[in-house]
């Protein structure tokens, strides 16, 4: 018997791995010291950790320890990494691109440097969830300084080619920032190959602890930023305030077993992702949102058309998901992640995004298959909608009366 | 979001839900909403010779709120007339289930299907129509 709910929001935060909670709690207790203390054991006890961290951060992506700065989260980097990009740069032109499926850390940084006085293009990715590189070459510009594109989409999982676009920005003198929250311990970064300059990351998402992330600043070639939070004057100018030693040695330690377990672990949530796929799939109409080929290997979002997302969340409360993403959860409009991607409103109000991880069993999964199956039959029984489809009837000609 | 104990047996145990068969006499339908609001009602009644509203039945694609907020209008316009049942207000069926804000659409749309249901008895049957199907 599985113990309910079920945790199956991995991509909205992952439990604190137990070993990572051994690291961090000394550094609370006895090892408290200040790491920008000079003169004294305690300082420098903080320091060396702090140090240890960011080495293990920059080992996961293949980075110089000293393009690592710590922020509170990938919220603060990627509004450190845009905004601080685009003021410095803004000499040289004040056009930014990025893409409509973003973070909303992301877009809403971009929005606000467009009342600043910036201009934004924001591309519209194929139903697949991909953005088409010859649509991401034609929208640069001369004046383009800044481009932001997330590596691992949070709602669909799908991954863009960083590569590419990373080529096409370096060969042009822009400034390519990408947003890795989601990417860490599921996909293989290299940076030394790579052609990207700022990469946010995020500590909760890989089995790390809340209010810590970090930001890669190129060194080679040099990428400059306006800092965003002034102060002490801490990560050499571009962030300051007194680091959080027990959170960043969290995240040090969560980010060294990612490196470590990230082949063993991705195959284990790659078959228990594709075993949730190959149950749901039983069931009538339902649609996979994003391509399944270049996506991570724990994320599945599919939407059950004739079921309503929110009553659909109501039915399956033993498991803890989310609808469209969870910062929208709150609200009644539907995924504007999936609206981009050209599904229609009642497939964006009916997704559920299905996030396994580190502690998923099988067992969970032939629950959460069973439970689904159930009760999106028992919703259909109740909709209209599904009598209409089961007459026939094509739903997009019926004429409904807006409200 | 958290329903309250009385959406949560509705949405557990729904009144009334299923559709007439389209052979029996004195029925009537009104759908409201739109898939893309995320809601639609149909609300069927079956009225007696005498004007009397005896059973009704409904089926919605909805949010936990639409499903409580129709199922409860189906409980309660049983055995009424259809003035009387015009007379049902959303602001009592939002009461009655203590709909949070977010959730007054909902008893909005449930008293427009029922004004949507007597308008079509009343159109199948001569009377004048009087309500538009959805507003607001």
């Amino acid at each position: 018997m599985v113990k309910t709910p079920i945790y199956l929001d991995y991509s909205a935060t992952t439990p604190v791995d137990p070993r990572v909670a051994e690291q961090m709690i000394p550094y609370l207790t006895e090892k408290f010291g200040n790491p920008a203390s000079r003169s004294h054991e305690f300082g420098w006890d903080a320091e060396k950790a702090v140090e240890e961290a960011r080495e293990q951060v920059a080992a996961l992506v293949n980075a110089d320890p000293k393009e690592i700065v710590w922020t509170s989260g990938a919220t603060e980097s990627n509004n450190l990494a845009i905004k601080g990009a685009a003021h410095f740069y803004q000499g040289k032109g004040k056009h930014i691109v990025t893409v409509m499926t973003e973070h909303k850390a992301v877009l809403d940084t971009v929005r606000h440097l467009e009342s600043e006085g910036f201009e934004a293009t924001y591309l519209k990715p194929e139903p697949n969830g991909l953005v088409d590189i010859d649509q991401f070459t034609a929208a640069l510009r001369p004046d383009t300084i800044v481009v932001s594109v997330m590596l691992v989409n949070n709602e669909i999982g799908v991954v863009q080619d960083i590569a590419a676009m990373g080529e096409i920005c370096r060969a042009r003198g822009i400034i390519f920032h990408v947003d890795a929250a989601q990417a860490t311990g599921k996909v293989a970064i290299d940076l030394s190959k790579l052609k990207v300059d700022l990469m946010s990351f995020s500590a909760h998402k890989t089995y790390g602890p809340k209010g810590i992330g970090a930001l890669y600043v190129r060194r080679k070639p040099r990428v400059r930023l306006e800092a965003q939070m002034h102060g002490g004057g801490h990560e050499r100018g571009m962030r300051s305030g007194t680091l959080a030693t027990h959170q960043i040695v969290g995240m040090g330690e969560a980010f060294r077993i990612a490196r470590e377990e990230m082949a063993a672990e991705n195959e284990h949530v790659r078959a228990l992702r594709d075993r949730l796929y190959a149950g749901l799939s039983q069931i009538e109409e339902v649609h996979v949102n994003g391509d399944m080929e270049n996506r991570v290997p724990h994320n599945l979002n599919i939407s059950f058309s004739f079921v309503e997302g929110e009553s659909l969340i109501m039915a399956i409360r033993d498991l803890a998901v989310s609808s469209g993403s969870a910062c929208t959860s709150a609200s009644l409009e539907p995924s504007y992640v999936l609206r981009a991607l050209g599904r229609s409103d009642e497939l964006a109000h009916s997704s559920i995004r299905f996030t396994i991880g580190r502690f998923t069993t099988e067992a969970e999964i032939d629950y959460a298959i069973d439970l689904v199956k159930a009760k999106i039959g028992r919703l259909r029984e109740l909709s209209p909608l599904w009598d209409m489809f089961k007459e026939g009837i094509d739903l997009s000609t019926v004429k409904w009366a807006a409200h | 979001m958290s329903y309250s104990t009385k959406v949560l047996d509705h949405y557990e145990n729904p009144r009334n839900v299923g559709t007439f068969g389209s052979e029996d006499e004195g029925v009537a339908t009104g759908m409201v909403g739109a898939p893309a609001c995320g809601d639609v009602m149909k609300l069927q009644i079956k009225v007696n010779k005498d004007g009397v509203i005896e059973d009704a039945k409904f089926k919605t694609y909805g949010c936990g709120s639409a499903i409580a907020s129709s199922s409860l209008v189906t409980e309660w316009v049983k055995g009424k007339t259809l003035d009387e049942a015009l007379s049902i207000k959303n602001t009592q069926i939002a009461e009655e289930l203590a709909l949070p804000p977010v959730k007054i659409h909902c008893s909005v749309l449930a008293e427009d299907a029922i004004k949507a249901a007597v308008a079509d008895y009343k159109a199948k049957h001569g009377a004048m129509v009087e309500t538009a199907a959805c507003k607001g």
